[in-house]
């Protein structure tokens, strides 16, 4: 077990001791400011890992960009310039800062991913995340089945490391918002076999946290156990993120998202939770709003843990539990709901993988023939015509299904057709967090 | 929100992300509130090339170019495609447009730098208007003020057929409600 990386062992040790592991993003283009901001989520009140975030031109091989904004205005990146500052540097900053106590991701959003998984690996990054579909469809126009290529390479080349660092899907966030669980979850398991098949070992499966903390709950359970059925015989985790669309503009209403997603994380079972700050829909976080979002989150886990051992140990999630964390208290505890999100994700999953022999394969055809399909995604190689609606509960619903083998709810509403239509769906998670008493939106954009 | 416009009013208009910008409810946004008003959208789509913008408003040549883009390297990035697009002579009189979050401060003018100066900069550098997120009265007025600016604008079908003279203000914001 001596091959285990230390990103994979340091969550289990976590998990087992009780503790969810917390994250941020973060990236700087100087290294004297990634430095110190890895530091302090070091030294954050919170069980945490850390995270270098890439800058977009790093992400989209354009050198020249990120060399000239590192030279000339390194405070205009908008994350950290791996390339620009070579591995020799970076080596450097992550001997300084990581450890098996608090190893670090890299957080990048790179279609085309071998220079720079090559670049991680020779300077020690503990974890990475991404994959063939995550990483490609929302993130531009390289075709997928480049993506694909590139990103079997990239696995294969960091499984041949003596210790293969660990790798993360992106696939449960597609594009943040307004994709259904069933989808998230189904490519999220597809992206964890992907990276299997290439001979990592180390792996966690993300979901992000959608609209209904219900439907999310059933997510999260069927996120588990299907990735129990088809990753058995090796360690995984699951990593919730805190809701990654439209975010509230006010204090209160990001602190109680933030909160919503720390007690989603417990309660669905989630070993690792990357959230977000109040700075989210206005600008860049700094280090102290990163360090007290943390921190705020690990708080809310550790009452939210608390409660459901004193209360109800080996009952169903949900049943009432009366418990307060301070300073906001979710205003109910969520049961799960039974949309059938396991049955419909395991329909994706296997219609996708009998289109081929290899994983990724079978994913460059299910794109094309429609059988998955991302709602919104504009990009060529997704046939773009599923759509996504909230309905009258509050959750998130397909309204077209298109070419997939899964059937939109008789009772969901039309598929938004205009730009207030699309941004009434697009805010309601901002309107009903951004609200004094949240509820009071339930139901309101069906 | 102003209704449907008449025929004579209805532009073409291309809308696009920036080079490394990956955003892109943004622009299925802006393509929609765009078609709501009756105007005719190329969404030219996210990470869209310099040149692929250029090669679009040199055959298209719409009405308006619409720039969208909120992952921060807008400042940059939107400076480089305007100067490139000024110095191509068949668009240099072409209406073009940014907006979104454009710089990584959020109006925060944390080194000193406000959006205003931002907004100067870039109209200086070619754009007809600035319409920046963090700018007074955030977003929606944003959005506002972009609706007034459309109103102003008419179809250069309808100042000189086939021309390619700039786009006309027209009766001023408003008119076309
Ligand atoms: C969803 C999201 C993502 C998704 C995007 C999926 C996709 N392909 O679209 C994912 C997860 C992939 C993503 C990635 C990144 N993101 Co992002 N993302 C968001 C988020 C949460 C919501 C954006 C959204 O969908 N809005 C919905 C649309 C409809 O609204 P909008 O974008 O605000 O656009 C409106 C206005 O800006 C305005 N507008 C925009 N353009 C124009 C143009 C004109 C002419 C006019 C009049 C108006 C106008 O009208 C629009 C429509 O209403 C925002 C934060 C937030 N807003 O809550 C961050 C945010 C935009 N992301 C950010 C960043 C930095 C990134 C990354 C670089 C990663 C990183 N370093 O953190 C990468 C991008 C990589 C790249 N190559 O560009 C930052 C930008 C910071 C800044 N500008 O100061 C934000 C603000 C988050 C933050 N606080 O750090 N992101």
């Amino acid at each position: 077990m001596d091959d285990t990386d230390r990103f994979t062992a340091f969550v289990r040790r976590a998990a087992d001791a009780g503790h969810l592991v917390v994250q941020h993003r973060m990236g700087f283009g100087e290294l004297h400011r990634m430095r110190a901001g890895l530091r302090a989520v070091r030294d954050a009140d919170a069980t945490t890992v850390g995270t270098v975030t890439l800058d977009s031109y790093t992400r989209c091989h354009d050198d020249g960009a990120a060399l000239r904004a590192l030279r000339e205005r390194p405070a205009d990146l908008n994350g950290f310039p791996l390339l620009a500052h070579g591995v020799p540097a970076v080596r450097t900053l992550l001997q300084e800062v990581a450890s098996a106590d608090f190893p670090v991701q890299i957080r990048h959003g790179t279609p085309l991913p071998l220079r720079l998984l090559r670049a991680m690996a020779e300077a020690g990054a503990d974890a990475t995340e991404g994959g063939p579909v995550s990483y490609c469809l929302p993130y531009g126009r390289v075709p997928l089945a480049r993506a694909v290529a590139e990103w079997s390479a990239g696995c294969e080349l960091l499984a041949a490391r003596p210790v293969p660092p660990h790798m993360e899907t992106f696939g449960g966030c597609m594009l943040g918002q307004l994709c259904p669980p069933s989808l998230l979850v189904a490519l999220s398991v597809l992206e964890a076999m992907f990276f299997r098949e290439h001979g990592l070992r180390g792996v966690s499966l993300s979901y992000a946290q959608q609209v209904h903390g219900g439907q999310d709950l059933e997510a999260l359970a069927a996120l588990r156990r299907l990735a129990g059925e088809r990753l058995s015989g090796s360690a995984h985790h699951i990593v919730l993120y805190t809701f990654m669309g439209v975010f509230p503009r006010t204090g209160h209403g990001s602190r109680r998202l933030l909160a919503d997603s720390a007690c989603l994380a417990v309660a669905g079972g989630a070993e690792r939770l990357v959230v977000k700050t109040p700075a989210e829909a206005h600008r860049i976080p700094t280090v102290e709003e990163n360090v007290a979002a943390l921190a705020y989150a690990a708080s809310v886990a550790e009452a939210e843990a608390e409660a459901e051992t004193t209360t109800n140990a080996g009952a169903v999630h949900g049943a009432a539990r009366v418990i307060a964390h301070p300073p906001t208290p979710p205003a109910q505890r969520p049961d799960p709901t039974a949309y059938g999100i396991y049955e419909e994700a395991r329909t994706l999953l296997d219609a996708t993988l009998e289109t081929g022999d290899t994983v990724g394969a079978c994913l460059v055809r299910a794109f094309a023939r429609g059988i998955l399909d991302v709602p919104y995604c504009l990009h060529p190689d997704n046939a773009n015509r599923a759509r996504a609606t909230i309905d009258a509960r509050g959750a998130l619903r397909w309204s077209r299904t298109g070419a997939m083998p899964v059937t939109p709810a008789s009772t969901t509403a039309a598929a938004p057709v205009t730009a207030g239509q699309l941004t009434e769906l697009l805010t309601f998670n901002r309107r009903r967090f951004d609200l004094r008493e949240p509820g009071r939106l339930y139901g309101s954009a069906s | 929100m102003n209704g449907m416009i008449s025929a004579e009013r209805r532009l073409r208009t291309v809308v696009s992300g920036l080079s490394c910008d990956a955003h892109l409810w943004n622009l299925v946004c802006l393509r929609l509130l765009l078609e709501d008003r009756g105007h005719q959208v190329t969404n030219l789509g996210n990470t869209t090339p310099d040149a692929e913008i250029l090669g679009a408003c040199c055959t298209e040549l719409p009405d308006l170019l619409v720039i969208s883009t909120v992952n921060g390297h807008g400042r940059l990035d939107g400076l480089r495609l305007i100067r490139a697009l000024r110095a191509v002579p068949a668009l240099s009189g072409l209406p073009v447009v940014i907006g979104g979050k454009l710089g990584i401060e959020g109006g925060n003018g944390r080194d000193g730098r406000d959006h205003t100066e931002l907004a100067a900069q870039l109209t200086a550098a070619g754009y007809d208007a600035v319409f920046d997120d963090a700018a007074e009265g955030g977003p929606e007025a944003g959005l506002a003020r972009f609706d007034a600016f459309l109103s102003s604008l008419v179809p250069r079908q309808a100042t000189f057929a086939g021309g390619r003279s700039r786009a006309r203000a027209a009766a001023g914001p408003g008119a076309a409600a």
